[in-house]
């Protein structure tokens, strides 16, 4: 099932748009839209396609007014695509915030690795350093607020939580997520190097697993 | 074989630059490059580089230079004092430097960065396509310390000797053109007004990522409602090269290079983008205007 978006444009100077879309959900079903219409050649020529929260930025376009026009009358799937691989996140839950936000869900900290590796995640976007994705899939009742004091080093590979989000942080910087867990090996997220520099691009599912290789027991 | 360049000393910032890494944005990579991409090409375009080759973007306090083979090279950019072996040497044209000569380029009498090109452009290790170095995310080369030895590539064309080129002046003053940005509508009509009509002055506290402002605070129209009396959280967007994002403080800043690819502060306005090269150049204290248009 198709629809009409229900969007609005916003300027941002002369050549770029952002593009407002009602929800989290909405901007990753127009997302996927543009890269879909990116791949099959349909799209005008766009430099940047950045998604926020509830945005995508389309930057470097030669007529946003233009293209601005010809969006209202997309027809968008809803929902992201969901066909693409899985990546797996091997976790140790070992953070060293893990018994606060314990308390926060309401459970004993042994089963803070259960709940948070129930859900399959989305990269919903990145920013903040690269390869730092943002991922939406945790159910409202698990957001927590970020800590009131941030930490002035977090270390690489440290998995953390803030409000809708759940995140592995590529490097060490400093930091004001509540940190739940480790990433053993963090170097496969950011590889410059590599065809695919971050691991976790916009559009990306991710699972996280127990270190040791078997999924932690999904949350009944 | 080509030549390497000794960094006698490096001055406040020295770092390599050249077009940046455009279309990483979404993985949360800045554009970065030379924050006076026109000075840069203009420098590289009088030695017969490719425009966007690399250079050296100094910091008001320049840099000096020795390297252990003959090299061409022009400082242009903010004007400087430049001597080789301590022999006055032309700036903004093109400049021999013997094998082990010293080519200091001095500090700037007006504007902010200077440039240094050389024939061959700067050889460093690209990251995802780029030489420059992206201070706010780290990639790309250092910034250059004391003793730090970069490598120049091999130099495409002969170069004539002397060119003469047009260099703007750094501004006395920035009259900046904007466009209303996304989030125009989370101030009050009398916020706009004074983006318009107030006198701000560039701070001290400006740098690769963002030009900030000092002058009257800018309130916004929109609150949650909630008690705390604190403003509404714009969830993350990306942002463009030139937005003038409004922190709590309400004193504009301008995005330049280096800038986050995502931001959580409204954006009341975009800088056109030509307008950039004198953001780049506008010292500490500089008076800016914002006009629309």
């Amino acid at each position: 099932m198709t629809g009409r978006p229900s969007l609005a444009t916003r300027p941002a100077g002369r050549y770029a748009l952002l593009v407002e879309l009602p929800d989290a959900e909405g901007a990753a079903a127009f997302h996927a839209e543009v890269l879909r219409r990116r791949a099959a050649g349909t799209l005008p020529p766009v430099r940047e396609i950045v998604p926020g929260a509830r945005t995508v930025l389309l930057d470097g376009v030669p007529d946003p007014q233009a293209l601005a026009r010809t969006l209202t009358g997309w027809d968008v799937p809803p929902g992201a695509a969901d066909d693409g691989d899985v990546v797996e996140i091997a976790v140790r839950y070992d953070g060293p915030d893990l018994a606060d936000v314990a308390a926060l869900w309401g459970v004993a900290p042994e089963e803070v690795a259960a709940r948070h590796s129930s859900p399959t995640y989305r990269v919903a976007f990145c920013g903040f350093a690269p390869g730092f994705g943002y991922l939406t899939g945790l159910p409202p009742r698990l957001h927590v607020p970020r800590r009131s004091t941030p930490r002035t080093r977090v270390p690489a590979g440290a998995v953390a939580l803030a409000g809708p989000y759940s995140a592995v942080y590529p490097r060490s910087t400093p930091g004001g997520w509540q940190l739940i867990g480790t990433m053993p090996d963090p170097r496969p997220l950011w590889d410059p190097t590599r065809e695919r520099a971050a691991l976790l691009a916009p559009g990306t599912r991710v699972r996280f697993v127990t270190a040791d290789g078997i999924p932690a027991e999904a949350e009944a | 074989m080509t030549a390497k360049l000794t960094t006698v000393r490096c001055g406040a910032l020295t770092t390599v630059q050249d077009s940046g890494r455009p279309g990483h944005a979404h993985l949360g990579v800045p554009l970065s490059g030379a924050l006076d991409a026109p000075a840069m090409r203009l420098a590289n375009r009088l030695l017969g580089n490719d425009p966007g080759a690399a250079v050296l973007e100094t910091t008001l306090t320049g840099c000096v230079l020795r390297p252990d083979r003959d090299i061409t090279a022009v400082v242009g950019g903010a004007p400087c004092p430049v001597t080789v072996d301590g022999r006055p040497a032309a700036w903004g044209a093109p400049v021999r430097v013997p094998a082990g000569a010293v080519l200091e380029v001095g500090a700037v009498t007006a504007g902010v960065r200077s440039y240094v090109a050389v024939a061959g452009g700067i050889a460093a290790e690209p990251v995802l396509g780029s030489r420059a170095t992206d201070l706010l995310s780290g990639l790309g080369p250092e910034p250059l310390r004391d003793g730090d030895v970069v490598e120049v590539g091999t130099p495409a064309l002969p170069v004539a000797l002397p060119v003469a080129a047009p260099w703007p002046a750094p501004p006395a003053e920035l009259v900046l053109p904007v466009c209303p940005g996304p989030r125009a509508d989370w101030f009050s009509p009398a916020a706009l007004r004074t983006l318009t009509s107030a006198a701000y002055r560039v701070s001290p506290h400006s740098n690769r990522i963002g030009l900030r402002t000092e002058g009257p605070s800018l309130e916004r129209a929109r609150t949650d409602g909630l008690p705390d009396g604190l403003p509404d959280e714009l969830p993350s967007e990306g942002m463009v090269l030139g937005a003038v994002q409004v922190p709590p403080d309400g004193r504009p800043v301008i995005f330049l290079h280096d800038h986050p690819t995502t931001g959580g502060y409204p954006v009341i306005a975009v800088v056109a983008g030509p307008a950039l090269a004198a953001v780049a150049q506008a010292a500490a204290g500089t008076p800016v205007r914002f006009t629309l248009g």
